[in-house]
């Protein structure tokens, strides 16, 4: 019944376009997908619901006045013979068809004001979420459990530009999803760093403004396990397009073995801060950190984006003292995209990344950059 | 007395107060801009042709959508109704010329410099404007690029261009209607151009005042969108949209106006309901005013005001039925025929009725949440602002333009260039509806890859849509020059109105004494 509906729709103006979808759509081939998804949770549904019964208002009244536009069209024209009429008011007519879409419109106010109470009962979570969304990735915050992480996209610059074949889940996959329970009602506060985001999952018809200074909020209850891809949908910035938000179901069980063990890796990371750390590793991680927090803006050759993202190449900062260097991470530029990354990257990654670019592309400094170093840097301020 | 244009190229141009001439400049300058504009949407559909970033980087992406969408709505769309406006108007209520032919001349002359300065940032450092054609703050402010000032300034230019022209037209038509020519007998274009005159000296002052504002934040340290400084970035988004929702309908009513004066051409039949037009017009401009905030329904306003907009934003349904019904029943039991601005003017229609449909959808606020910000909004712009607003302006310019010339165009290749149109635009816009369904967002360079097909078949749509207009160029070109020489002054069988009975091709001064209007 709804393949009818989507076929009504189509074909209701464009036989080119129906002709193309009776061939594409065959079962196995998902790609040429037609609808929204019914998603996984009540709120989903419950959009999925009123967007069918808009369909079908629009179809019924669709019909009705493009077939009769059809039928005036072939019964009408001057070629067959016909004298024009010379009518031109009729107030009987014109007051009915002022009413009647008066009526329906009310009647469809019914089901959609339902709707949106229901997209707005963010009361009584079991869980709440920071949801903070960066140009161009997103840091997650479990509130009262000591965990956060960011969650970036994990797609190489190679796929994206065409030096190595897609993977299966291009521009989809981040290196760590968001997890939630299953039978949790799950709130989250979403909020935005530097300019505009906006945090989407399709699946559970979530979408909300993450803006700068201000909280907003969704909600989500499924009781379906399982990985469910969104978007950011509120342009903000060249990597709009590349900040995906991924979100695991799990069971309860496990989802709690899960949030353990984030705990656990925070105090074994705590831990690795005072240890002496060499050259290699220390490279090594820096790479890493930077490929997917700087590369972004500051290019992976640190060659910048003129008048847009300063070179880090030859940077009087980068090669200048490391206190310096460590300022502009631990607090950023204030009002411009440089942000601080107290937040975002442990005192190991900063102090690796900072090594590695000033041992990187021509930089040479020679020296060694202890995680330690941050640390006592943070505690000064 | 009559004296005809100057011989001279630059005084008969750059000096004119001649609103036939004024009106000329206006419709070249907005056909250069389309093109200009379309140019940009090529690039961004070659680029979506496949997902993978092939031809542009990332941050020109999203310069070219930004200026593709300035450059459509404000040198394309707008004056090309102003051109049309200053064409017809005066020809309309039988008036000699504009009431203010210095400030015409004027209010088209900043526009060239505006663009200029616009498309002149794409070559500077740290590109031109890329922030959405939305501007949303603080990406626009505190992230933009330093040639935001430029843009800025651009914007003001434009803004005061739209105003001289609407107040030109609002003082022309109160003045200068013939005698005889009561409000309730002006063609119906005239109305809605009178009404969409109001809204824009209503709204462009909001305009300049959000630019304004990022001006100071930018500039002079102020916070009214930077919630550091304890402003609201939400607070642009209304003052963006209070004048953004009234600007959809500056763009589509004086297009209401013109397929409501092509369709009785054609039907050989006076228009239906002549007083419901104007008022569901009226209340269309009035309602326009209070529903700004249903682009904004996934800020996290308060419930009461989701259900305050949506509420609103439905009720416009209601006349805009009104008018669709109107153009319907003006056909029924006329004698059709089908020369090309009869065609562009049905396909109007439908495809504009078709655009309301998905606008009912996205009045919907728990639906829009799924919808909002994805290609189910640009499909469903595009269809009432493409087939809504260009549509009808190609029909304009088919309809009219052997009265300005005196010339025939050639209907093979009108209606050729109309059916590839209509095909290309559907198979174009019709799978964006899929897409946004299916999830993907708008203003996006690349995408998954479960995104690929339909992007394709849009894109391959494009590219046929872009050369229909070529042909378009090369048949008004042709016509000019080189087309069937006309002289009956009513040019269609079934046309009614003052603008055909004076001579064809209209001669440089019309009406200079008033005709009288029984
Ligand atoms: C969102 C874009 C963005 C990201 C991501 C980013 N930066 Fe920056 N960075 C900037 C901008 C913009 C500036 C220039 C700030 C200014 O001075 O106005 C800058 C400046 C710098 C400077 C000073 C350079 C100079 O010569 O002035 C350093 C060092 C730096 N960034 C390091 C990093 C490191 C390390 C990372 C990754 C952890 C990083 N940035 C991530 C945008 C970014
Ligand atoms: C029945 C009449 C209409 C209704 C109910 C309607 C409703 C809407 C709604 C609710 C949105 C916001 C969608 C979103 O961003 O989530 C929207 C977007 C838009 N509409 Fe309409 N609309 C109507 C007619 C028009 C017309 C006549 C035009 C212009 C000619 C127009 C142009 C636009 C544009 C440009 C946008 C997108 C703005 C942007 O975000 O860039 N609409 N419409
Ligand atoms: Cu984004
Ligand atoms: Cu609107």
């Amino acid at each position: 019944m709804s393949k009818r509906a989507r076929a009504l729709f189509l074909g209701l103006l464009s036989p080119a376009i129906l002709s193309l979808v009776a061939g594409g759509a065959s079962a196995e081939d998902a790609a040429w997908n037609l609808n929204m998804p019914r998603g996984v949770t009540e709120v989903s549904q419950a959009a999925y619901d009123i967007h069918m019964i808009m369909i079908w208002v629009c179809t019924v009244i669709g019909v009705l006045v493009f077939g009769f536009m059809f039928y005036i069209m072939y019964a009408h024209r001057k070629s067959r013979g016909v004298t024009a009429a010379n009518f031109h008011e009729n107030l009987t007519v014109e007051i009915l068809w002022t009413i009647v879409p008066a009526l329906i419109l009310i009647v469809m106010a019914v089901p959609a004001t339902t709707a949106l109470l229901k997209v707005y009962d963010t009361e009584n979570p079991d869980i709440d979420i920071k949801v903070t969304g960066y140009q161009w990735k997103w840091q997650y915050e479990y509130i009262g459990e000591g965990v956060k992480f960011m969650s970036e996209l994990r797609t190489s610059q190679d796929e994206q530009y065409g030096r190595a074949p897609k993977g299966e889940h291009y521009l989809r996959e981040v290196t760590q999803p968001l997890v939630i329970p299953a039978n949790k009602k799950v709130r989250f506060l979403i909020t935005g760093n530097d300019v505009i985001h906006s945090w989407w999952v399709p699946d559970f018809a979530v979408k909300r403004d993450a803006i700068p200074g201000l909280f907003t909020a969704a909600w989500a209850k499924t009781d379906q396990p399982g990985v469910y891809v969104g978007a950011c949908t509120e342009l903000c910035g060249k990597d709009h397009s590349r900040m995906p938000v991924v979100v695991e179901v799990k069971e309860e069980a496990e989802y709690y073995e899960w949030l353990a063990g984030k705990k656990e890796e925070a105090v074994i990371y705590q831990s690795t801060i005072g240890k002496e750390w060499t050259n290699e590793e220390l490279m090594a991680k820096g790479e890493a950190v930077y490929a997917v927090s700087c590369a972004g803006c500051h290019q992976s050759a640190g060659e910048g984006i003129a008048g847009v993202f300063p070179a880090l190449v030859g940077s009087s900062i980068v090669t200048g003292p490391v206190e310096g260097h460590i300022g502009i991470l631990i607090n950023g530029v204030a009002g411009s995209a440089m942000q601080s990354f107290a937040d975002q990257l442990s005192e190991v990654d900063i102090a690796a990344v900072i090594h590695y670019k000033r041992n990187s592309w021509g930089n040479d400094m020679g020296d060694i950059v202890q995680p330690i170093d941050v640390l006592n840097y943070k505690q000064n301020q | 007395m009559a004296h005809g244009p100057s011989k001279n190229f630059f005084n008969r141009w750059l000096f004119s107060t001649n609103h036939k001439d004024i009106g000329t400049l206006y419709l070249w300058f907005s056909f250069a801009m389309f093109l200009l504009g379309g140019a940009f949407a090529m690039v961004i559909r070659a680029e979506l042709f496949q997902p993978g970033m092939q031809l542009i980087k990332p941050e020109f992406f999203n310069q070219m959508t930004t200026m593709h969408g300035l450059v459509m709505v404000f040198g394309a769309i707008m004056p090309a109704f102003v051109g049309l406006a200053n064409w017809m108007i005066p020809m309309m209520i039988g008036a000699p010329d504009m009431a203010l032919p210095r400030m015409n001349n004027l209010s088209f002359w900043i526009l060239p410099f505006a663009f200029a300065i616009l498309v002149s940032t794409l070559f500077m450092e740290g590109g031109g404007p890329n922030f959405g054609w939305t501007f949303y703050a603080p990406l626009s402010t505190t992230y933009a690029p330093d040639t935001v000032n430029y843009f800025i300034f651009g914007v003001h230019i434009m803004g005061a261009s739209s105003i001289m022209g609407s107040i030109n037209i609002i003082a022309t038509v109160m003045n200068m209607r013939a005698p005889g020519m009561t409000y309730m007998k002006m063609p119906l274009f005239v109305w809605t151009w009178v009404i969409t005159a109001f809204l824009l000296v209503a709204v462009m002052p909001v305009l300049a005042g959000a630019v304004t504002m990022m001006l100071m934040d930018i500039n002079f340290g102020t916070s009214f969108f930077d919630a550091a400084g304890g402003g609201d970035p939400v607070l642009f988004q209304h003052v963006f949209w209070f004048f953004g929702h009234p600007e959809v309908y500056i763009i589509i009513l004086p297009a209401f106006g013109v397929v409501s004066q092509i369709i009785p051409t054609f039907s050989r039949k006076p228009l239906f309901g002549y007083s419901s037009m104007v008022y569901a017009t009226a209340s269309i401009a009035f309602l326009s005013f209070i529903v700004w905030a249903h682009h904004m329904f996934t800020v996290g306003m308060p419930i009461a005001g989701e259900l305050y907009f949506m509420y609103a934003t439905m009720l416009i349904a209601v006349p805009t039925g009104v008018k669709v019904f109107n153009w319907v029943t003006t056909m029924y039991k006329g004698a059709l025929t089908f020369e090309t601005p009869m065609l562009f003017s049905i396909a109007f229609v439908i495809l504009f009725t078709f655009g309301g449909f998905t606008g009912m959808m996205l009045s919907i606020a728990a639906a829009d949440t799924q919808y909002h910000d994805t290609y189910f909004v640009v499909a469903h712009f595009h269809y009432v602002m493409v087939a809504g607003a260009v549509f009808s302006g190609t029909a304009a310019v088919y309809y009219w333009l052997p009265k300005w010339c005196g010339r025939m165009y050639d209907e093979t290749m009108g209606k050729l260039q109309f059916w590839i149109a209509f095909i290309a635009f559907n198979i174009t816009f019709m799978p964006q509806h899929f897409l946004g369904l299916a999830g993907m967002p708008r203003r996006y360079s690349d995408y998954g890859l479960q995104f690929a097909d339909w992007n394709m078949v849009s894109s391959i749509g494009a590219f046929m849509y872009g050369g229909a207009q070529l042909l378009f160029l090369y048949n008004v070109i042709r016509t000019i020059g080189w087309g069937k020489p006309i002289s009956d002054p009513k040019v269609w069988e079934g046309a009614e109105g003052l603008e055909w009975t004076v001579p064809t091709p209209a001669p440089f001064h019309t009406f200079s004494t008033p005709p009288v209007v029984k």
